[in-house]
């Protein structure tokens, strides 16, 4: 096979209509006569909704409805727990509109349906809801105590689920140990904040009784199925198309938040489509979010540092529900060892409810948690045995030889054992320590400690489980009339640029630019077998399905023109969009005329058609056209399953200098090693990298949702939810390491959400190392504010 | 599913209105508009030019930066009603005649300078405004991140929108 595609640093086939600003998000789409909606939603974190009052707002002319419990019908209903776990003993989803009890500020009670959605929200501001507001506990330890406020009446201690999962023999680990390394650390809330935020729209057609619902999610196809049947209609007659969408990074892969029922469900009932456009407060109280997670992990180690074992305990805000199940603390649980050959783990984990919007996975999805709990223990055994922190991790790493390395008894989110597949954990730290010059940095370091100004290095190492199924597919099909290959498959896509490496993937197969190749993806009209776009998987899964699907059509292009060109198929050469004879190039047939030759025709409709009639002589037949089990034209389907997840793993580093008066940080470098197995186009792998990068440093150092003791979120804006601006992120230096996956025949592991996981590490490593002169004390919490950074240094804050 | 529209539903909302004249990407656009119509909802919906995005409508992600009368601003944070008179250009009226993207444009694209494109249009503007008003702009890390602290991406880190600027100097130089 050629590779002339793959791997190449190919641009992108998407940016030409986006930088014109020709996209189609949802709300650029017109939808002639749309209505628009907009909810009243709780203002308290718990409260016993008393009365509803609608009257006001229903009589309003530009109101065309408005919708409470009691309106839904059939619709009003718990929405689906969507990844049941056996150890998910207390779990509880979300109604589309308020009954009875609100959960958290921000859940939906009505929805009014105007003319436009200013006057939507004046008809809110008229709809009268009477509260009884109730006890509320936010601080996720005290919620789990006895007696606290519950979220759920009938939830004994606020514990959704509590799971412990074992490898090896932790206790005999534990009391075989020189020394044992004790810590708490903690992550906070966060969010996802898509520039796009979350939006919908739905269309009836009574006639045809087909419903088309847009929706700026990362998972159309479970959204159909969803759909069709919660509304008792036909899969058939749904179609879910996910245009352009502006960001995910799993935000968007929830379903069902309210609005992608009720908005469906009322455009059917009014006859006209209808529009929610989700705004950007509504993002942060209405759309889920993630992170914070409160670790106690002890390691069992020789005093020359090895790790015998590991012991974690963790809690896990899941906020008000649980859709998403377990799912991020799985992740969390099954990561917690990262790259080290710890053969003894004792994990457990409470899954507990707040009174607080949804938690479901965001970029990274448990693993910045864990991977912050292991890499600061790590330097903690260094520091408590006077080893290097390079030195305690290179004597813990995975070897070469060691895999694939199994944790037998950890079970990953894909129901399957922990198996790390391929990686060389010990030549990434190696080239990070030679790339950072470390001899070189402690002299600046001790020149910089002179002239009064902090220095330090931070160092986190990860591993991410990439690639989950269960499966996605692709169907391919050449045109007969450009020749231009067609390539469908069933993900969405938020920005990855799925267009251009699934593109190149197709390509090389079938002899063509990338540029020759068309992905259409995220409309289930167009393939609608698959799953959604979610850990790290569309390259990985997707990819090679589409390989698997451009190998066999490669196959029926050789065939086809073996028979045209008469000559044996090991002659042939596929390339340039053509297929020719070796060393004859002018015996050559375009894939154009191929395809056209592949489909028996009764009408010349252009001039490569006439070869393909009845009476042409190519064509002539003794029998039937085609075959018994032949089909026409040049096209296949194919799916790809994993056998279980791909381990990418990286290490990233810098050098943060630190401001002790202003406990200011300045990133002075920023390396990232990483490997993701063979890189289908390192430019846009790289583009993964700083992004998520960008967004670990947002959690390191600035965001943290806020609430206040009565749930009501503080930060609810972009003034006050502190995003980084370029002006605070750091110019990556990225390096890569290509250790083929063994698990698929490309070779892949996915990339999109490795570079948020180890920053929060970095940061707080690197301002421990910085402040140490000044006697800093643990850090051991992140967003590492300079509040934190200010009391760690001994200072005592003013009220 | 039974349909119930509301028969005595107005057409129009019931917003006192009032007619605004003003130049958009060279073109004379005179209309009637709600008082409170906000001028990105206005270049969106009236215009139909709905590359002008909406992220945050508080005035903090720059996604519906435009410029007026040659100055980037944003349109979230103004009533369409309180441009009368002005020069509007939205990112539809950056490339050039034919086919032919702004070197801006063309940057970003060469530069993996976008990955949703959402805040896309609002960079690009920001930055072509940039380039207008600085003859001789800071090109170091610095200075040009210090231009793009207006606008707010999520996915690409900046790195290579910071590129991009570089590459569309270099560009318009040639």
């Amino acid at each position: 096979m050629s590779t002339a595609m793959f791997g190449a640093r190919v641009q992108r086939l998407a940016d030409a209509r986006l930088v014109r600003g020709e996209g189609s998000f949802i709300d650029d789409i017109p939808l002639e006569g749309a209505l628009h909606v907009a909810f009243v939603r709780s203002p308290f974190a718990r409260a016993r909704i008393l009365s509803i009052d609608c009257q006001a707002a229903r009589e309003m002319e530009s109101v065309a409805a408005v919708y409470t419990c009691d309106d839904l019908g059939s619709l009003d209903i718990l929405m689906p727990l969507l990844i049941p776990h056996p150890s998910l003993d207390q779990p509880r989803t979300q109604r589309p509109l308020a009954r009875g009890d609100v959960f958290h500020v921000g859940q939906p009670v009505a929805m009014v349906v105007a003319l436009d959605r200013y006057t939507a929200e004046d008809a809110i501001r008229l709809i009268d809801v009477d509260y009884e507001p109730l006890e509320v506990e936010l601080d996720l330890q005290a919620a789990v105590a006895d007696g606290a406020p519950r979220v759920h009446e009938d939830v004994a201690n606020n514990v959704a689920a509590h799971f412990v999962q074992s490898t090896g023999d932790p206790d005999g680990a534990f009391a075989r140990a020189d020394h044992i390394t004790k810590i708490k650390v903690q992550v906070d809330r966060s969010t996802a904040a898509p520039l796009e935020c979350r939006a919908v729209a739905a269309r009836w057609d009574r006639v045809s009784g087909e419903l088309t619902v847009w929706d700026g999610t990362q998972a159309p196809i479970s959204v159909r199925g969803g759909l069709a049947s919660i509304l008792g209609l036909d899969e058939d007659k749904v179609r879910v198309t996910a245009p352009d969408v502006g960001g995910g990074f799993g935000q968007k892969v929830l379903l069902f938040y309210p609005d992608e029922l009720l908005v469906p469900f009322a455009a059917m009932q009014l006859g006209r489509p209808v529009k929610y456009i989700e705004d950007r407060n509504e993002n942060f109280i209405g759309s889920s979010q993630e992170r914070t997670q409160i670790h106690e992990l002890e390691l069992a180690a020789t005093k020359d540092g090895e790790v015998l074992g590991l012991r974690d305990s963790f809690l896990h805000d899941t906020g008000a529900f649980i859709p998403y199940g377990i799912a991020i603390a799985q992740v969390a649980s099954t990561s917690i060892a990262g790259p080290y050959r710890v053969p003894n783990i004792w994990v457990e984990f409470k899954a507990v409810y707040t009174p607080t919007v949804t938690i479901t996975p965001y970029r990274g999805c448990g693993r910045p948690q864990a991977c912050f709990a292991i890499e600061r223990a790590m330097d903690k055994l260094a520091d408590e045995l006077g080893l290097d922190r390079f030195e305690v991790r290179r004597r813990n790493l995975i070897r070469d030889e060691d895999f694939p390395y199994r944790r037998d008894g950890l079970m990953f989110a894909d129901g399957l054992a922990v198996e790390y597949d391929s990686g060389q954990y010990g030549r990434a730290l190696d080239m990070m320590a030679e790339h950072i010059d470390l001899d070189g940095f402690a002299a600046e370091q001790q020149e910089a400690r002179a002239e009064g100004r902090y220095l330090g290095l931070g160092l986190g190492f990860y591993v991410e489980g990439t690639g989950l199924g269960p499966y996605e597919g692709s169907h391919i099909r050449i045109h007969p009339i450009t020749g231009k290959v067609y390539v469908n498959t069933g993900l969405s896509c938020q920005g990855q640029g799925h267009e251009t490496v699934f593109a190149q993937v197709a390509a090389d197969q079938l002899g063509v630019d990338a540029s020759d190749v068309i992905v259409v993806e995220g409309d289930t009209a167009a393939f609608d077998w698959g799953v959604a776009t979610f850990a790290s998987r569309a390259a990985v899964v997707s990819g090679n399905a589409i390989h698997k699907a451009a190998a066999k059509v490669r196959e029926q292009v050789l065939e086809a023109a073996s028979n045209m060109l008469e000559a044996a198929k090991e002659d042939l050469v596929l390339e340039g969009g053509k297929v020719f004879v070796n060393g004859v190039p002018d015996m050559a047939a375009t894939l154009a005329e191929i395809a056209t030759a592949s489909n028996p025709l009764r009408y010349a409709f252009n001039e490569a058609a006439k070869t393909s009639t009845q009476f042409a002589p190519a064509s002539r037949h003794d029998g039937p056209a085609l075959g018994e089990g032949e089909a026409p034209g040049l096209e296949a389907t194919d799916y790809y399953s994993p056998p279980h997840a791909a381990w990418a793993y990286g290490v990233h580093a810098a050098i943060i200098e630190v401001d002790p008066d202003l406990c200011s940080i300045t990133f002075k470098r920023y390396i990232c090693v990483h490997d993701c197995g063979r890189m289908i186009n390192p430019t846009l792998v790289e583009g993964q990298i700083m992004g998520g990068i960008a967004q670990g440093v947002g959690g390191a150092h600035y965001e943290r949702i806020e609430f206040d003791e009565e749930g009501n979120p503080r930060n609810a804006n972009f003034m006050d939810f502190l995003m980084p601006y370029a002006t605070e992120v750091p110019h990556a230096e990225i390096l890569h390491i290509e250790t083929p996956s063994p698990l698929n025949p490309l070779g892949v592991k996915g990339v999109g959400e490795a570079g948020c996981i180890p920053v929060g590490q970095v940061v707080a490593s690197g301002v421990a190392d910085a402040l140490q002169p000044l006697g800093i004390g643990p850090l051991e919490h992140v967003p590492l504010t300079p509040d934190m950074i200010f009391t760690a240094l001994g200072g005592e804050k003013e009220e | 599913m039974t349909r119930r529209v509301r028969q005595e539903m107005a057409r129009s909302s019931a917003d006192p209105t009032r007619q605004v004249s003003l130049t958009v990407n060279g073109e004379a656009v005179t209309r009637e508009v709600s008082t409170r119509l906000l001028l990105s909802d206005f270049l969106r919906h009236e215009l139909g030019l709905t590359g002008t995005h909406v992220g945050c409508e508080h005035g903090v992600c720059g996604c519906c930066t435009v410029t007026l009368d040659g100055a980037a601003m944003r349109s979230c944070l103004a009533f369409a009603v309180q441009v009368e008179g002005a020069d509007i250009r939205t990112i539809e009226g950056v490339a050039g005649a034919g086919d032919v993207l702004h070197p801006v444009q063309q940057a970003f694209h060469e530069c993996h300078a976008l990955q949703c494109g959402f805040c896309t249009p609002g960079f690009i503007m920001s930055i072509v405004t940039y380039f207008e008003e600085n003859k001789d702009p800071d090109l170091s890390d610095d200075g040009i991140r210090a231009a793009l602290s207006g606008n707010l991406c999520r996915c690409t880190g900046y790195q290579n929108i910071v590129k991009a600027v570089r590459r569309a100097h270099e560009l318009m130089k040639a």
